[in-house]
């Protein structure tokens, strides 16, 4: 008759080599079956002393429940290292590009007239719109410029067929048109396209611009200053940028000023702006006693080129993908 | 305007180098564009503002300059010629608003053939101004000098008095550029007794001209109105350094001072006798004292100048002025045309005392929060939807070539420029279909094989009342495979519903409908009409193959259009109580002839819909085997669900037997 520790670690070793649940299940057999070498134990129990019995059957039971759980524990073991082995069949390479849809992207300026949109909106400007042909009215006369001014030989202005109609030389007009549906207080911003019959490296036929418009009471010539300081500032995202203002002419605003903008070196002219003319506020019937306020026009696509390095106006209106990708 | 900085300096003299001044220039309102070494000198190139005619001369110049740097100012020494002779033409203003002053005077015997001054050529050189012969150099010299352009005649050739008149229509005057305009009767003209001999203020004649012959000349110093000059240079096509001058206004105070100063010249450089000058006088420019209110100048500007402050940049001006409690009354000098409202004078203290001492500040406002509509799809979300579906954004001419618009959109009398910069721009779009196109052209053309483009833009149309109609619309392009190339994804062509289901994200929650429907770019059999809410909203189709073969595009391209106005509204969210009982899910095919649509089957669906059906959806369309044919067979997923309680088996079976019940009535259709 076999020792009952012997058969244990006889057993505890047959297991431990066994990787698969078949082979498992029928080493369990072989020492908890039927004819197990642990039940044959058993079958001798009767043959021994009644005094010795119940000493030897706790013992015997004792091994069954070593080895079984021995055997759970060697099942779990190997069903992980079956498990482990599959995941690592299946493993991917995860450095695969994604698939499906490609992604595309907004055109560097109006990309740029968005920003300049949040920036300003944060500020409490509304954002106005208006039409791109115009009227000889809204783009020169009301914004103080007669017939035969020598100011409009600024603008190379594009006629319409029709002779009575223009292609809106600058974004002003829209000044216009909201200061004669809106009492003030006025405070907008309008981007959009502008034209003018001039094409080179540094200028384009068609091109963009932002008008920005604030009436009320007491709004200064230093609160102009300050607000194109604190955007010029906040669009660059750098706070050592220096802004200068020049005197210059419009004949829609008094003072008027040009805006220049330096990085450290060398100064980049920016925009015009300047304080409401009377005259522009008597043709929208406001009363110019008492309400003042600027204006100011600046050059989206200018600033693109400055914020992204391009240093050809005529890109922004080639379309070409592997230009236009890049502000992806 | 160019000028030697040595000149300029016999003037004003202040203790700043040439780049130095320039600068204080620019700052105080006059813009330097250029300083360039010439010879021990420098050359200054100013781009005086319109409103600033009083500065396109030397002691215009000198005038800011003494201003900006608060400098002693010297004027020129001008002492009135001795009238040797007496003989004189007679001067007679017939439009005297158009010219209130006009002097002239005769001198006899001049040498025109005498060598001009070398200082005097030299600074004639320094301002680009080419020599031509001393009178004529005298005259150009006395224009850069003193800003008064002046005329040199030669009296030999004039016929009696001269008459300052406006031209009859038609009348002949040959120029001195040679030209032979023709003259209405909006042109001022000298005239001699016989005929007209100079275009006023603007440029002389030929006939009359002097020349090296020339012996004895008739000198003139005029103020024209600048309202009388201005624009016609437009209108004739060329300009004059006289007509850039008067246009502006020339200081018509000093008419016979720079006359006196060209005689001076003349003598001395021509020899010759003087006679006296005639001089014609009508009402000239008023200069009414403009009130200027320190609490206004405070209000406009945000910072305080005082009142000594104030008094002394109107000295440094030469503006002449009175005050009185906190109240200036300035009048204006005679070569200042720009000076009419407070804001005017406002403007002139803020550059004299510098732009860049007013503070930068930030205004104290009321705080308002801004609506945010929250039913307006703004066109930045469209952008973002529309890159995020893989197109990328173009901005393409707002003007296009004639034949787009007539290929593209059937239009055949677009809103054409009157001076358009090149013929292939020379009318404005109705469609942003050729934009597109021509940026689809210009990629495949640099080796790009599929391609995505959007644009928004504004369109424009000529309605019958004569105004025009200029909507913004969103349109795009999708060129080539469905997906860009990739792994594990078998390449396909990107077909109509591929862009159809970009067309309904851009419109999503509302549902987009589309109709068959012919559009002149489109191919007949692949084009519908985009309605929303059964409005009009735009188009979608493949591009038609008469402009496939004539555009050169391998493939055909799928284009929409869309009004942005259609795709600005949508709905506010509202909800809905979700069932908590299972849905059931029956699936239903049924065989229909080809010629019903989808949408005609979706529309009885809808109306005869159960109660307990939730949705209803479109999963395959099948043709082939086991279909005849001329006929399809049509899939859907039919959703049941009940918000109170789970649903039968009979209730879900007669539900869907209705449904079945009539496609059968209505189509014909027969269970698959």
């Amino acid at each position: 008759m076999q020792d009952v520790d012997a058969i244990v670690k006889e057993a505890l070793a047959v297991f431990e080599g066994i990787d698969d649940p078949a082979t498992l299940e029928q080493a369990k057999a072989r020492y908890l079956g039927k004819s197990g070498a642990l039940t044959e134990l058993l079958k001798e129990l009767g043959k021994l002393p009644a005094a010795e019995r119940p000493a030897f059957g706790s013992r015997v039971n004792a091994a069954k429940e070593r080895l079984e759980a021995a055997l759970k524990e060697r099942r779990e073991r190997i069903r992980a290292q079956k498990l482990e082995a599959q995941l690592g069949q299946e493993a991917l390479d995860v450095t695969l590009p994604g698939r499906g849809l490609g992604v595309g992207g907004q055109h560097p300026v109006t990309r740029t007239m968005e920003r300049i949109e949040t920036l300003f909106r944060s500020m409490g400007f509304d954002v106005a719109d208006g039409p791109e042909i115009e009227t000889d009215y809204y783009n020169f006369t009301a914004l103080n410029q007669p017939e035969n001014h020598p100011a409009r030989s600024m603008h190379d202005t594009f006629y319409l067929a029709d002779g009575k109609h223009l292609l809106r030389t600058h974004t002003s007009p829209i000044q216009i048109r909201y200061l004669e549906s809106h009492r003030p207080p006025i405070k907008i911003i309008a981007p959009g396209r502008v034209y003018r019959c001039d094409s080179d490296a540094t200028h384009s036929p068609m091109f963009h611009q932002v008008e920005g418009l604030w009436v009320d009471e007491r709004v200064t010539f230093a609160d102009l200053k300050g607000v194109l300081v604190e955007f010029l500032r906040r669009f660059f995202e750098r706070e050592d940028l220096k802004v200068r203002f020049r005197p210059s002419f419009f004949p829609f605003t008094e003072p008027s000023a040009e805006i220049d903008m330096s990085f450290g070196e060398g100064w980049l002219e920016m925009g015009g702006a300047g304080m409401v003319h009377p005259n522009v506020l008597k043709n929208v019937n406001i009363d110019s006693e008492k309400y003042q306020g600027f204006a100011f026009g600046l050059g989206p696509d200018r600033l693109a080129m400055l914020r992204y390095g391009v240093d050809d106006l005529r890109l922004f209106f080639e379309n070409d993908l592997r230009f236009l990708k890049q502000f992806n | 305007m160019k000028f030697s900085e040595n000149w300029l300096r016999t003037f004003v003299n202040p203790p700043l180098a040439a780049r130095e001044l320039a600068e204080a220039l620019s700052m105080g309102g006059l813009d330097v564009e250029q300083v360039e070494p010439e010879r021990g000198d420098w050359l200054l190139t100013l781009k005086p503002m319109p409103n600033r005619g009083d500065c396109l001369s030397l002691i215009g110049v000198a005038r800011e300059v003494a201003a900006v740097t608060d400098t002693t100012l010297v004027l020129p020494d001008i002492k009135p010629a001795r009238a040797a002779i007496t003989d004189r033409l007679s001067v007679t203003l017939d439009a005297p608003q158009a010219c209130p002053r006009y002097c002239g005077r005769l001198v006899r015997g001049v040498n025109a053939r005498a060598a001009t001054p070398g200082w005097m050529a030299g600074r004639l050189a320094g301002s680009g101004v080419r020599p031509i012969g001393a009178l004529v150099d005298i005259t150009n010299y006395v224009m850069l000098e003193l800003g008064q352009p002046l005329h040199a005649f030669d009296a030999a050739k004039l016929e009696g008095g001269i008459r300052v008149r406006f031209a009859g229509d038609g009348e002949k005057l040959t120029l001195l550029n040679g030209v032979t305009p023709p003259l209405t009767r909006e042109f001022l003209v000298i005239a001699d007794e016989a005929r007209a001999v100079a275009l006023a203020g603007i440029m002389g004649g030929l006939e009359t001209a002097v020349g090296d012959e020339t012996h004895e000349v008739f000198l003139e110093s005029a103020f024209f109105s600048p309202d009388v000059i201005a624009g016609k240079s437009r209108q004739l096509g060329f300009g004059s350094d006289s007509a850039y001058r008067f246009e502006r206004g020339v200081d018509f105070s000093a008419t016979a001072s720079a006359l006196e100063r060209a005689t001076q010249l003349v003598l001395e450089i021509c020899g010759g006798t003087a006679g006296p000058i005639t001089e014609a006088r009508a009402a000239l420019p008023a200069r009414e004292p403009v009130r200027l209110r320190l609490a206004r100048v405070e209000r406009l500007l945000g910072v305080r100048l005082d009142g000594t402050q104030v008094s002394d940049i109107l000295r440094r001006l030469r503006f002449e002025f009175t005050a009185a409690e906190g109240e200036f009354r300035v009048t204006p000098p005679s070569y200042r045309f720009d000076i009419v409202i407070e804001e005017d004078l406002v403007e002139e203290l803020t550059r004299i005392h510098g732009y860049d001492r007013i503070p930068a500040t930030m205004p104290a406002a009321p705080a308002i929060m801004l609506p945010a509509p929250e039913t307006r799809r703004d066109v930045p979300a469209i952008r973002r939807l529309l890159a995020a579906r893989g197109y990328q954004e173009i901005v393409s001419y707002s003007f296009v070539d004639t034949t787009w618009e007539r290929d593209l959109a059937g239009n055949t009398s677009p809103v054409a420029l009157a001076n358009p910069i090149a013929s292939q721009m020379s009318v404005m779009r109705s469609s942003l279909a050729g934009g597109l196109l021509n940026a689809l052209r210009y990629n495949l053309d640099r080796k790009q094989v599929r391609v995505r483009l959007f644009e928004i833009g504004r369109c424009f149309m000529l309605q019958a009342s004569g105004d025009y109609r200029q909507p913004l619309q969103v349109g795009g392009v999708a060129y080539g495979d469905a997906r860009h190339e990739q792994w594990g994804l078998k390449g396909r062509p990107g077909d109509f519903f591929d862009i159809k289901s970009d067309v309904e994200a851009l419109f999503a929650p509302c549902s987009a409908e589309l109709e068959p429907a012919d559009h002149p770019a489109l191919h007949p059999g692949k084009s519908a009409r985009i309605l929303c809410g059964g409005k009009y909203a735009g188009w979608i189709g493949e591009l038609h193959p008469r402009w496939q073969r004539k555009y050169d595009l391998p493939l055909a391209p799928i284009l929409f259009e869309i009004d942005y106005e259609a795709l600005s509204q949508q709905g506010l969210p509202a909800y809905n109580e979700t069932s908590k009982f299972p849905p059931v899910r029956r699936d239903l095919a049924v065989i229909v002839a080809e010629a019903v649509s989808y949408r005609a089957i979706r529309e009885v669906l809808r109306r005869n819909i159960p109660p307990i059906v939730t949705e209803i959806g479109l999963f395959d369309v099948y043709r082939g085997t086991g279909v005849e044919r001329g006929k399809k067979s049509l899939a859907f997923r039919v959703l049941l669900q009940d918000t109170r309680k789970t649903l039968t088996d009979a209730e879900v079976d007669s539900a869907v037997s209705r449904l079945v019940q009539v496609l059968q009535m209505e189509f014909n259709a027969k269970l698959r």
